[in-house]
């Protein structure tokens, strides 16, 4: 059973990565919005044509 | 014979309908959308509508304004964050967005405006977030296209509040993700201790499965449970009982229990039931500050709403200005179809304003020079030059919003009775865990301990604290899906028993808008008077060119020139054939209190009150100004004479708010129910007695020409009577968001049934997005059974926590078992509150 030694710090050690991303995830506001991202998905029919979209996605002024 | 709408499917008002055409609009706004989406080849739009199962696009309401303020510096540098490369963003709040397919819509900009590199809409606030290229397109490009497709835009500051409070949700979220983690981890080592009681278990590995879970818990209290231990510090600092009192001192027991039995390697621990109620407590919390937080955003879109910029005079030429820098004595322009930036005495030029906003009248008031206009009201005719007497906060709407504010913050009833019970709660069980300690130290302070925390665990109030805001918030959101949308849960228990129910009539028993609803006589006098009245501007006038221009657009399409059945006389084929000749107009006068005249093609028409008509020798058949006055309508007669003074033709026009479809049917229907309705109005109280009889209303309860103040005033009388009653109802208003906002915030519950849905809510508990009052019977019924929910959540956990507590007290209940307890009976109740059904 000595195992259990290692692994549970091993399981905890992956929650705490989990929590991390979170963490992350929330203090970037990805769950500002929960409403919006569900109806959006069903939407992506026809691929907009866009000749700026690839450069606009790296150049578009941040929001915090 | 009903016409629907094509863009909204409301039903289109005979004046506008338009014989043989594809498609038929309710008006003008709807037309707008429709053209732009079939412009853009976006008719997608409707299909998506109609497949998401959502409700129909609501009836549009573009501004048709030219946006103009939105290029201005000022504006740039207020609202927009630009980068040196060219590139920037602002985040706009929309009015209309209401369902999956306005996502569609919206973030399909940069299809339709070039330049535009992406839109993303946050449908649950209303407010896209934009990013464009300032070299390739201007911003009021953008917000006039936005208007088109009926989502008319208001700019939208992130202030420092706004930037704490998402900062503040941010981290409650994050609370609650690191406190179930550490919940999920510590329930995963009780399971394995459980099953050590059971077959038996190492020594070194119970103790090192302890220990994990104490450190976990630690963590747990430290870093997510920190903020109950701040609370009942807060509590005990300024001596008002909290609930966070007992939850902290009943972590901290089972905490610092558990803690003592793992050092000295003895005893029970409770590990798991404290990181579970930290992290069900948290999510309980969350739940009910979201729902908070909606109503002070929309405290702050009714202050986006209102025009942000004038235009001033500086002795050369007008120049636009932001609003704030208005002062007394300057001179501002207000051009046709803007709303007043501030309220003034007009110096130049004459108009009419639709000051629905502050009257609730629908027909608009003529303006000459040395008149009043009010800001927010909006100019229907032509430009004219105010100076301005007071601004912002001075004006009279300003004043309004600030009532509507005081009332909106007043904290609700049902509010202050949980803090109150909540505040007994806790000290009823801090005696009884105190009473069971000091009688179970008789038999060892160990058992005293256990017993006091088995106590403080099972006594958890669960459903004061989760179960209820659960119950709210499943109800909230299944009501949304179906065209409500609710504030706050508070106004749900007020409107789950019958009371007084007061009802404004313009928008909400009526549709809100003048126009000519009935029309006897000769129908080819419609062209003519309408090219009359163009010349025209009484109030009346806009509704008179409005219907006849509909009605010669309908002629000229008509493959079948059908009679309508609903006209004495049919329209002939020579009304058809004058219209395709320019009919000319000359010698047009106005004759103040009768009605105007002038020579159209050569003869002479008169257009005005019946009883001028019948002075010159019309004989008007007198059933048709009783059929004009049954329907609560206004009579305007026509007289044609041609050149000779011989009469030709004559026909009388109906024309006023017409009723709601199904007013009359839920006006029986609720006072079947037992709910007192009655009627103010800022409209003539002539005109508001005849609705009421019509809708079957008593007369004493109709209540016309009152001011926006005067209904506030009667709203709070009202409910002082009902204080004082030994059985007090609740008062509720129903109304229109705008200018019964002070009303509707002074109320018990206030619903608005039309407006901007975000800015009635700033002082409305509730908002129906369906004009009319079909919502507000489905709303009632919702409401009672969602109240009944909650009552019997109450109930059973009120029966559990009191058992619980019994034999915690005699000493039946261990730690272990409560803790066992406390989550079944919590994820119980909590099931319960989600699935009920509630709004349908």
């Amino acid at each position: 059973m000595s195992v259990v030694y290692v692994v549970l710090p091993l399981a905890l050690l992956i929650a705490a990565v989990a929590v991390g991303a979170f963490a992350w995830a929330a203090k970037r506001g990805q769950f500002d919005d929960l409403e919006t991202p569900a109806h959006r998905m069903l939407h992506d029919d026809d691929p907009i044509e866009q000749p700026d979209s690839k450069q606009s996605d790296s150049e578009n002024p941040k929001t915090s | 014979m009903e016409v629907s709408c094509t863009h909204c499917s409301l039903p289109v008002p005979r004046g506008l309908i338009e014989e043989g055409a594809n498609e038929q609009f309710c008006c003008a706004g709807c037309r707008t959308v429709y053209e732009t989406l079939q412009g853009a080849g976006l008719q997608r739009f409707y299909e998506l509508s109609e497949q998401t199962n959502d409700a129909p696009p609501r009836q549009a309401s573009t501004s048709g304004r030219g946006f103009t303020e939105f290029d201005h510096e000022d504006f740039l540098a207020r609202y927009v964050d630009s980068n040196e490369e060219g590139f920037s963003q602002a985040t706009l709040y929309l009015e209309g967005v209401h369902c999956a397919a306005c996502v569609w819509l919206v973030e399909k900009l940069p299809t339709i405006v070039p330049g535009v590199l992406e839109a993303r809409l946050d449908i649950g606030r209303a407010i896209v977030t934009l990013s464009w290229r300032t070299d390739q397109v201007a911003l009021s490009v953008i917000a006039r296209t936005l208007d088109r497709l009926g989502y008319p835009p208001h700019p939208l500051q992130d202030g420092e509040e706004q930037q704490q409070r998402r900062k503040e949700a941010r981290a409650a979220l994050l609370r609650i993700g690191v406190a179930g983690a550490l919940a999920g981890n510590v329930m995963g080592i009780a399971f394995a201790l459980y099953g050590g009681y059971l077959q038996g278990m190492e020594q070194n590995l119970r103790d090192f499965f302890r220990w994990s879970a104490m450190l976990l818990t630690l963590v747990s209290l430290l870093w997510p449970g920190r903020v109950f231990f701040r609370g009942a510090w807060a509590s005990l600092r300024t001596r008002t009982p909290h609930m966070d009192l007992p939850i902290a001192i009943g972590i901290g027991a089972g905490f610092f229990g558990g803690a003592w039995h793992t050092i000295t390697g003895t005893g029970e621990v409770y590990f798991e039931s404290v990181a579970v109620l930290v992290f069900l407590l948290l999510v309980g919390r969350h739940v009910q500050s979201k729902q908070q937080r909606r109503a002070y955003e929309a405290m702050e879109l009714l202050h986006a709403l209102t025009p942000g910029t004038a235009r001033r005079n500086t002795g050369s030429g007008f120049e636009e200005v932001p609003i704030l820098s208005l002062q007394k004595g300057d001179q501002v322009e207000v051009r046709g179809a803007e709303t007043a930036p501030a309220d003034g005495t007009v110096v130049e030029g004459e108009s009419s304003f639709d000051m629905a906003v502050l009257s609730g009248e629908t027909r608009p008031i003529a303006v000459q020079q040395g008149g009043r206009v009010f800001a927010g009201t909006l100019n229907l005719g032509a430009r004219v030059v105010l100076e301005v007497d007071s601004t912002g906060a001075d004006s009279r709407v300003g004043r309004l919003l600030q009532l509507v504010e005081q009332h909106a913050k007043r904290p609700a009833a049902i509010v202050r009775v949980a803090d109150r019970i909540s505040g007994v709660f806790t000290v009823v069980v801090l005696l009884l865990a105190a009473i069971t300690g000091l009688w179970w130290s008789q038999s060892g302070p160990d058992q005293a301990l256990e017993n006091a925390i088995a106590l403080l665990i099972v006594a958890c109030p669960c459903a004061l604290g989760l179960a209820t805001p659960l119950a709210v918030v499943a109800a909230v959101g299944r009501a949304a899906r179906s065209g409500i949308l609710v504030k706050g849960g508070d106004a749900l228990e007020r409107l789950a028993s019958p009371g007084i129910l007061v009802l404004d009539k313009t928008g909400t028993l009526t549709q809100g808008a003048v126009s000519v609803v009935q029309w006897h006589g000769e129908s080819k006098l419609q062209a003519a008077v309408a090219a009359l009245e163009e010349h025209a501007s009484h109030p009346f006038a806009g509704a008179l060119v409005e219907f006849g221009q509909s009605q010669a657009a309908a002629l000229e399409s008509a493959a079948v020139a059908e009679p309508q059945s609903s006209y004495t006389t049919s329209i002939s084929t020579a009304s058809g054939a004058a219209l395709t000749h320019p009919i000319q107009v000359e010698d047009v006068e106005a004759i103040p209190g009768k009605g105007v005249r002038g020579k159209v093609n050569g003869q002479l028409l008169c257009i005005g009150a019946p009883a001028w008509i019948a002075e010159q020798g019309a004989d008007l058949p007198p059933e048709w100004i009783t059929q004009v006055l049954d329907r609560a309508l206004s009579p305007v007669a026509i007289l044609q004479t041609d050149s000779r003074g011989q009469i030709t033709a004559i026909a009388m026009a109906g024309i006023g708010d017409a009723i709601q479809p199904d007013a009359p049917r839920v006006v029986a229907e609720l006072q079947e129910v037992g709910w007192q309705l009655q009627i103010m109005s800022g409209d003539h109280p002539q005109v508001v007695a005849a609705v009421a009889a019509k809708l079957g209303m008593e007369k004493e309860h109709s209540h016309g020409g009152l001011s926006p103040e005067q209904k506030l005033a009667a709203i709070e009388e009202l409910r002082a009577q009902q204080s004082q009653a030994s059985h007090s109802l609740p008062v509720l208003m129903v109304g229109d968001g705008w200018n019964d906002a002070a009303a509707l915030a002074a109320a018990d519950v206030g619903i608005a049934v039309h407006g901007s849905a975000e800015a009635s809510l700033a002082a409305a508990d509730v908002f129906l997005s369906a004009p009319g009052l079909g919502g507000v019977a489905g709303l009632l019924e919702g409401a009672k059974r969602t109240v009944r929910v909650i009552r019997r959540n109450l109930a059973v956990s009120l029966a559990y926590n009191g058992i619980g507590v019994a034999l915690a007290m005699t000493g039946v209940l261990n730690p272990l078992l409560a803790a066992v307890l406390m989550p079944v009976s919590s994820l119980t109740v909590v099931s319960v509150a989600w699935r009920s059904r509630t709004f349908t």
